[in-house]
């Protein structure tokens, strides 16, 4: 599903984020990726998104090289996966049904069917009877899912989650993982870019391991964490 | 099909909610872009009224052709075969009788010529000349004055060339306050969509984040500037039938005084549909140019 080889990102004025990164993910695998703030998550996560592009090697997901993808190509990647970003990119002047329609309005579909789509996808994340609601009168955890029914609402196969627990306390970022787990329980590929992976062991994710822009460890988080 | 003409809907729902959001900049944008469209209008508006005022038909000339007083109907006819055979144009024969009524129905003549001994005026032809050159006119004008009993053959061209100058002169001035104009509004049209672009970058971004082509984001600009080019050419429409209304009766008065029956020509129906499409269009270039240039810099 998605297949990084020697993934080298540098960056203009010389820092090199990520060095010789290679991995596999299958589809319907949970993956978390982890590391130091500064390992190269978000730039992985850039790289994933089709947002930069790697200065050598490739990544190819679902058979697409996001390396020699045309620039006009790039929104109907997108389209394909489910995006979280770490400051989660609401837009405050438009209610949560209105940011979840938004994806749907963006691909073309027809209106009565997006607002069902976009109603059952706030209900997957529990956000239900809050549509005329403003992201602002939201708690974190409430944003946090409204971005998630966002990235969802169009059916992705993968979901990219970058730092989703982030300013989460841990009751509400154990939540918020669980909604990704029943997505990976029906066969999404989930991605999350996480500084502590350690938020829900019992799901024995996978977790890639980042340090100074390479890869340094990978392990079955359910063998202890160590094994490399 | 059905969901490329759903897209087009939703732009331009978009693009209306956009300037309904902030009505004062909206009508500002508008009278600003009514105004610059105004001043050409009215200009094109009155060159067309004065071409009105010279005659229906630019451009065509008339001969008059006076005959000597008492000319014979013998005589008459030998210059209508005359001129049957000519290539000049079209003619009529006006008698001296029909020009003495013609002048009689004038404006203060009726009094002047009802204290007159006689009908002081002769039998005359007009002639319209199907080859209105000026050089033609003068060498059929030289041919008539040759013929027996023709008293006097008078061709109007230098005043006729002398109008027709000022009119080219008035029709590139119009032209160039267009084209000055135009320019301005697609100024305008730049700027607000620059400003909108500004507004919306947050939504701009997360829709290029999620899949977003640029089509998509550009579209409800580029119905923006068309909608608000639009809209100021119904703006200007609106202020040059109100200055037309303002000038309707002093220029009636002045007609009356000269003995004229002459109305202005406002704006027809197909007039402000052209200067909305207009309008349109040169809102539509703005805000083509202002996309490509703001856009880059977001995402």
């Amino acid at each position: 599903m998605i297949t990084a080889s020697n993934v080298t990102k540098r960056y203009p004025e010389g820092r090199e984020a990520l060095r010789n990164v290679s991995f596999e993910i299958t589809a319907g695998e949970m993956v978390f990726l982890t590391g130091h703030s500064g390992a190269g998550k978000s730039t992985l996560f850039k790289l994933l998104a089709a947002i930069e592009r790697p200065t050598s090697g490739s990544i190819v997901i679902n058979g697409q090289n996001l390396a020699a993808l045309r620039k006009n190509a790039v929104p109907y990647l997108r389209r394909k996966l489910g995006l979280i970003f770490q400051d989660r990119k609401l837009l405050f002047d438009r209610n949560v049904i209105d940011n979840v329609l938004l994806p749907l309005a963006i691909v073309g579909h027809p209106a009565r069917e997006a607002l069902r789509r976009a109603q059952a996808a706030l209900a997957k994340v529990g956000l239900p009877n809050r549509e005329k609601t403003f992201p602002i009168a939201l708690s974190g955890g409430e944003q946090q899912r409204l971005a998630i029914a966002r990235a969802v609402v169009n059916r992705p196969a993968i979901i990219l989650a970058d730092e989703p627990t982030a300013n989460l306390d841990a009751a509400s970022a154990g939540e918020i993982l669980e909604i990704f787990r029943a997505f990976q329980q029906v066969g999404v590929t989930v991605v999350i870019a996480t500084h502590d992976p350690l938020l829900l062991p019992h799901l024995r994710p996978r977790v890639l391991c980042l340090a100074q822009g390479e890869m340094s460890e990978e392990h079955e988080l359910a063998t202890g964490g160590v094994a490399p | 099909m059905r969901s490329w003409l759903a897209q087009h809907l939703a732009a331009l729902r978009d693009a209306l909610r956009r300037l309904a959001a902030a009505p004062l900049s909206s009508l500002l944008s508008l009278l600003v872009i009514g105004v610059a469209l105004t001043l050409p209008t009215a200009g094109w508006l009155t060159l067309d009224n004065l071409r009105k005022l010279t005659g229906d038909t630019p451009g065509v000339q008339q001969i008059s052709i006076f005959l000597v007083i008492d000319t014979g109907k013998r005589e008459i006819s030998e210059i209508e075969s005359r001129l049957r055979a000519s290539p000049a144009g079209s003619w009529r024969f006006v008698p001296r009788e029909e020009a003495l009524q013609r002048l009689q129905a004038a404006e203060g003549m009726a009094e002047i010529i009802a204290s007159l001994p006689r009908n002081p005026l002769p039998d005359a032809f007009v002639v319209t000349p199907t080859d209105a050159r000026p050089e033609a006119l003068e060498g059929l004008a030289k041919t008539f004055a040759t013929w027996p009993k023709v008293a006097h053959v008078q061709l109007d061209s230098a005043w006729v060339k002398r109008l027709d100058a000022l009119l080219r002169l008035g029709k590139l001035v119009v032209m160039i306050l267009g084209a000055l104009f135009a320019g301005a509004l697609v100024t305008i049209t730049f700027n607000t969509i620059r400003l909108q672009i500004l507004a919306q970058a947050a939504e701009i971004e997360v829709a290029k984040l999620i899949g977003a082509t640029d089509t998509y984001i550009q579209r409800p600009l580029h119905y923006f500037g068309m909608l608000q080019g639009a809209l100021g050419g119904l703006c200007a429409a609106l202020l040059v039938s109100a200055g037309l209304h303002l000038l309707t009766p002093p220029v009636a008065e002045l007609a009356r005084l000269y003995g004229a029956s002459f109305a202005l020509r406002g704006l027809s129906a197909s007039d402000v549909i052209v200067l909305a499409a207009i309008g349109a269009a040169l809102g539509w270039l703005g805000a083509k140019i202002s996309v490509r240039i703001h856009l880059r810099r977001i995402g």
